[in-house]
Formats: structure tokens, sequence, C-alpha cells
């Protein structure tokens, strides 16, 4: 470090920086009391309901449907005649076009879609605006221009849609995981049942609304809500393809479940990522990187970069740049465009959180917090570094899914990669060194379907994204992402 | 007076070697006493299969491409004798030409599989297809050899390392082709061969923690019981075809890994 760096570093953080709040206003978005299963184009009465809430007051939002076994039935069958009757023949070309009219539809109403993704998540405005949402319109207008183009993407080969997809997707990114899985389903010609996460069923409900602008087919998309009873039904409904992203345990047992049927599966699962910065990368942007990688959306990331590993050499300076910025992250109000870090997504989140980290105290690690002021109601959880970390201990191990590091050290290349790969999980890593040949070599031994060199948790329709080994297997995104949603002859 | 011939012993092949089965039991197939591998012998198998994983998956695409290509010279060599274990001289001009087709898309599987991602920001972005690791095959119980080989080829080429349960009714033409393999510069590991009783080797290996794919392409009866055991550690599982040959056959034992960096000056 240069002189100035240090005295830049050893400078005190104003104490008394207040920001003046900057709300973005819910006006624009309008609740319905209570919302029904969406199955043939209709609003089906749901036979149960339960409350979504705000996870940063608890407050409810609404009633929403939890369906039963008979009700995915029927929006399984509601899909299946969708499929036969038309959708299937429909020309690709024709197909493309109901696609993008959803990419638009979907930047006209961003905003919307922005304030209520952060209402019932609890994640950052500033998040919701500049990521979900823009990326799950590109995404859609990305898989349009495909569904003309089938015939190019496989050489040799003659896709055919699969017919009907039961789709299962997590709470983290509610809009933008239903836009990686209906996209690709539609673009590929088949037709879909989705069941968002229990917690955040809100804007799949309002894309209901977008594919009624859309105006496509009744029965093309069906979105059924519920907890984990109401996924179960799906997967063991008349679906022809499965598609699940959340934890690796439900994931081995969606696996086990399907075995020995002809069901076409992929699973994108858990991660436990590790983030490899060695001594010569550039360490302000490492730490900026190291920041995005574990507290972007409060850690709640399948491919957070949960895991330092640092070059010992370097350990102190990064340590203390680390503390340091974590004292400049605001945590709080999502619907605030100065949050950087929001709510936790569900109590039920916040206990699994707070029990692993108890558990790395108990083990030994040390643990860093920075001084914050937390909300009084509503699940928060402030960001946590823990140093001094050993590879057995729980939270160098399991997925904790929140805004968690665990910094681990490394004095070799080579002990870089066994810590790295030394995990059941193979979904992300990232690596931070201003040396090209060690980038490539790194990018060449890590064991992941995603690597990050010198940035973090980005992500892009064209990119394909999935996991090596208890990560799961089949890709989402690019061209690559089309074939889960195929079969050929 | 004629000569009274040498018999061969027909044993496993694990880690380059020809081990007895650790249980020194053999079983009677096509007229012979063959190894009748046990549990602890798939584990051993597994164990020499990761071991050759690392060596094998970072040589050269061309480098691969050739030792595939040696396995064909080898076996060309042996035509008359793997004409008498299989259904004869087709089927075993059918698999040697398989492997020479196989050899030559080493170093062109990136190329057709992998792609550039023009992604909206200021990133370099690219996907290549990485071997999945190690690789679990029930070999088709017919035909003996091109079965063998139309799974096993396409395994190796893309860089994973394999463990093979041999056809049981007919497992000759496997340990022939281990011989070959033997001798064909295929590292110690990057193959290993098991005879003996499916039912009680195929679940072993289906739940084997260390085994990255299981290809049922030739599994028999139990291969929803065998998918079950898959699951414990998110095995791909690959249905492919017995005796066929496709680049999508390479890709079922492939990762995609996407790498991104930055534009900048």
């Amino acid at each position: 470090m240069t002189e100035l760096e240090r005295k830049q570093d050893r400078a005190p953080i104003p104490s008394g920086w207040e920001y003046a709040t900057a709300p973005e206003s819910r006006e624009i978005v309008h609740l319905r009391e209570r919302y029904g299963l969406f199955v043939g184009g209709e609003w089906l009465e749901p036979k149960e309901t339960y409350a979504t809430i705000d996870p940063s007051s608890e407050e409810p939002l609404a009633q929403v449907g939890q369906a039963t076994e008979e009700e995915v039935g029927l929006a399984v069958s509601a899909a299946r005649e969708a499929f036969e009757d038309g959708w299937s023949e429909l020309p690709g070309s024709e197909r493309a076009k109901y696609l993008f009219r959803i990419a638009r539809i979907l930047q006209e109403r961003s905003r919307e879609f922005a304030v209520l993704e952060s209402l019932n998540g609890g994640k950052p405005i500033r998040e919701s605006r500049d990521v979900d949402v823009p990326l799950s319109a590109a995404h859609f207008f990305y898989y349009a221009g495909w569904a003309d183009k089938l015939e190019y993407a496989f050489p040799n080969r003659k896709p055919e849609p699969l017919g009907v997809a039961g789709q299962i997707i997590p709470w983290n990114f509610p809009l933008l995981m239903l836009a990686w899985k209906i996209a690709p389903a539609l673009a590929a010609g088949n037709t879909v049942v989705l069941k968002p996460a229990e917690t955040t069923p809100l804007s799949a409900l309002l894309f209901c609304d977008v594919l009624r602008q859309a105006e496509l087919p009744p029965g093309v998309v069906n979105i059924v809500t519920g907890d984990g009873r109401a996924g179960a039904a799906l997967v063991k409904a008349e679906v022809d393809k499965v598609a699940f992203t959340g934890s690796t345990e439900v994931g081995k047992a969606i696996q086990r479940e399907l075995a020995g049927t002809n069901k076409k599966l992929t699973l994108e699962l858990g991660g436990k990522a590790a983030n490899v910065i060695f001594d010569d990368a550039a360490l302000d942007q490492a730490v900026e990187g190291i920041v995005n990688g574990i507290y972007f959306n409060q850690g709640h990331v399948c491919c957070a970069g949960s895991r330092l590993l640092v070059q010992e050499s370097i350990y102190e300076p990064v340590i203390s740049k680390l503390k340091r910025r974590l004292q400049t992250l605001r945590v709080g109000d999502p619907l605030d465009k100065n949050t950087d870090v929001g709510a936790i997504n569900s109590r039920q989140q916040l206990d699994k959180i707070e029990e692993l980290v108890r558990s790395g105290e108990e083990e030994g690690a040390e643990i860093y917090q920075p001084p914050c002021r937390l909300p009084e109601k509503g699940y928060w959880f402030v960001p946590t570094v823990f140093t001094n970390v050993a590879q057995s201990y729980r939270i160098a191990q399991e997925e904790i899914f929140g805004p968690v590091l665990s910094v681990l050290t490394f004095r070799t290349p080579e002990e870089a990669v066994e810590k790295a790969n030394n995990t059941p999980y193979g979904l992300s890593a990232g690596v931070w060194t201003e040396k090209g040949s060690r980038i490539l070599s790194m990018a060449q031994k890590l064991r992941a379907g995603v690597i990050w060199a010198n940035t973090y948790n980005r992500f892009d329709p064209t990119s394909p994204f999935g996991g090596y080994k208890e990560s799961g297997f089949g890709r989402e995104g690019g061209l690559h992402g089309l074939e889960p949603y195929l079969k050929f002859e | 007076m004629s000569r009274l011939p040498v018999r061969k012993t027909y044993k496993l092949f694990i880690g380059g070697e020809f081990p007895r089965s650790e249980s020194g039991r053999t079983y009677e197939a096509e007229g012979q006493n063959v190894a009748r591998a046990s549990r602890k012998d798939v584990r051993d198998a597994v164990r020499a299969a990761r071991g050759a994983f690392g060596k094998w998956s970072a040589m050269t695409a061309y480098n691969r491409g050739q030792v595939l290509y040696r396995i064909a010279e080898m076996m060309e060599a042996r035509r008359a004798e793997f004409a008498e274990l299989c259904s004869g001289p087709k089927e075993v001009e059918r698999s040697i030409d398989r492997v020479v087709w196989y050899a030559g898309w080493a170093d062109k599987l990136a190329q057709v599989l992998g792609s550039s991602n023009p992604v909206a920001g200021p990133y370099f972005n690219f996907t290549v297809p990485e071997p999945t690791g190690v690789v679990g095959i029930l070999a088709p119980p017919e035909p003996a050899l091109a079965g063998l080989v139309s799974r096993v080829a396409p395994a190796i080429v893309g860089g994973n390392a394999a463990v093979v349960v041999a056809s049981e009714m007919r497992p000759l033409a496997a340990v022939e082709l281990a011989e070959v393999l033997a001798t064909a510069d295929v590292p110690g590991g990057v193959v290993n061969i098991l005879t003996g009783g499916r039912e009680e080797l195929a679940p072993v290996l289906a739940s084997h923690m260390d085994v990255n794919a299981l290809d049922v392409s030739g599994a028999d009866g139990e291969v929803p019981e065998l998918e079950r055991l898959a699951a414990e550690n998110v095995k791909r599982v690959v249905h492919g075809a017995p005796d066929d040959q496709s680049p999508w056959e390479i890709a079922g034992f492939l990762e995609l890994k996407t790498v991104w960096h930055p534009i900048g000056v």
C-alpha cells in the first residue's frame, strides 16, 4: 500500500453521516386482498389460502392460494390442453412475438414490478430496479429470438418441445427466476405450470396480468402458489419436465422421486462458492467484489461468494479494508433508494442464519459485525464476517444463504484450488488477480459452472448458468439453456 | 504330440493393472472362469479413476485424440481375437471405426459445444465444455464389444475417467479390450473394467459418493432403483444409445463452464 492509501484506510468514518431517507413510493402497486390460482387463463378460487407478508415490517400484503394436489392437477391439465390445442403447432415466429410482447410489457411496467418485488421479498429497491426487473425483461427478449431458430442451435438434430413443464422457483429472485424458467420453456414450444416460492408469490401473480395484456393463449402459462406441498404435487403430476431451483436437499428428493420416470429434469441447487483473492489483485476493486459477492441480495444468492480465500501476504490489508467497507453498508428499508442490504426474506431463513452464525462462534471462529441500527419490526441480519475459520467448520461447509462471509487463507495457487474445490458444491467461484495467465489457469482448475474473474455476481440472458457436482445439472441462459426444454429424434 | 495351449486368466482391470478380485471369487462365463468383482473392487476402481482424472482431463485435446486413435490401432491388431468374442468381424470393424470417429472429436468438442456469449455489458464471456469427473458405466449386455466401445469412447474422449461394469454374460470382449487399453498409452485408471454380477455391482457404483455420473444406457431392469441411488450426490444419469455414435453422446458426460472477465483499459 502507498502512504496515501494507508492514510485513507486509517481515516475514521464520520459517525455523524446522516442520510435523508429516499423512499420509493408504494403507490404504483395495487394489491388485491386475495389472489386465486392462475389456471387456464382464469383465476381459480383456491380452497385454502395463506397470508403473504412484507418481511421488512411483517405486515400482511395479501391472501394467496395454497394449491392442493387437485388444483395443481387442474393447472397441469390446462397446460396439457393448451399444448395440444395449438401452442405446440404455432409457428416459432408467432411464439417469438408473444415472448417479445412479454419482454416489452415488463419493461413498460418495470417500476411497478420493482416496487412489488422489494415489498414482498425484502430486497433493496435499487437492486430490484437495476438488476431483477431489467434482467427478467432481457431474458424474455433473448429467448423470444430463439423460438423460430431452434434448428440452428443443435446441428444435425431435430428439436421438438417436451410438452408440459413443471417449474418450481425460489424466493431470492422471484421474478428473475420466473423469467429464467418460463422464457426458454415457451421459446422451445412447451407450456408451463410454475410454482413461485411460498414467501414471494406476488410478482408471479402480477405477471399473470402481463400475460393477459400480451394476449398469451389461455393455459400456456399457469401459476399455482403454495408451500412445498404444492411443489411436491407438481413434481408428481403428469408433467414431461421438471425444473427446480432451490436447496440441494429438496433437489435430491426430487431427483429420487423422478427416478425411473421419463420426466426430464434440471436442478439448480445450492452453493458454497470460493472467492479467491491473490496478492497481486487490485485490492480496492477486490474488496468491492467481495462485498458484492456476499452481501448482494442479503446473501440470499445460491452463487454467493460465501467463502473468501485470501492469500496470506495480503490478509491484513484485505480484512481491514473489508471491515471498513462494511461500516458504510446501509441496512434497512428495502424501499429506500440508499439501502444496500435489505430484509431477510422470512423468519424461517433468519432462524437458519442465526443458528449457523452461533455454530461459527461456538466452533471458534472470530466474528465481526459493524455497528448498525436495525428496524424494530421485520427480519434483519447485520452483515457479518468470520475470520479464523477452519475448513471443517459448518460456516465453511454449509450454505448459509445470508449476509455471512467466512474468511480462510492460502499460500500457493495449488492450495487455493484445493480449498476452493473442497466442497460437494460447484456452482460458482471468483478469482481476483492482475495476472492474465493465472486467471485462465484458475478458471480451468476451479470445479464450478460459473467463474467470475475480477468481477462477481454478473448475470446475463446469453450466459449459461448452472452447477457442477451437487449444485445441480442443466444450464439456464444462453443457447445451452434451450436444451433442457427440448427433445431430439 | 500337439502343443498344450497356454490359457489366459481373466482378471479385472483397475488403475492400469490386472488384479484378481480382492474377494478371490470367480464365475463361469463364456466357458471361462472370470473374476467376480466385489464392492471393495468397485471402490478401488473409483479411487483409481479419481486419481487418473486430473492428469487425463488436463491433457491437451490433441493428445487425448491421439490416445484414442492409438486404442483403435491396438484393436486393429487384435481383430481376430475380438471377432471370436463378439458377433464377428463386422462388429469388430464397426467398433474400431467408432473409436477412430470419437478420436477425432477430442479437439472439436469445445468448438461445437462451447460458445462465446455476447453479454450486455463490458465483459468477455465464454462457455467451454469440461468433463464431469468419474463416470460409472454399465456396459450394454449386447453387443458385447460394440456396446462397450459405444459407451466408453464418448465418456473418455471428453476427459472423464470411467469405471465400467462389463456385460455379465459376455465379459470376455471387455477383458480383451482392457488388454488393448493397457498397451495403448491410456494412463492407468482412466478406464477401469470390472467383471462380475451386475446386481451386486451396479448399486454400489450408483450410490458411490465420488462418482459424478452414471451411464445406464446398458442397464437392464433395475434402472429406477439405480436412479434413486444416483440422487444421493446428484449424479448425472445418462441414457444414451447402446450402439450408436454422436457428439451428443459425449455431451452427456460433460459440464459447461462459463467464464466472465471485465473488458477495460
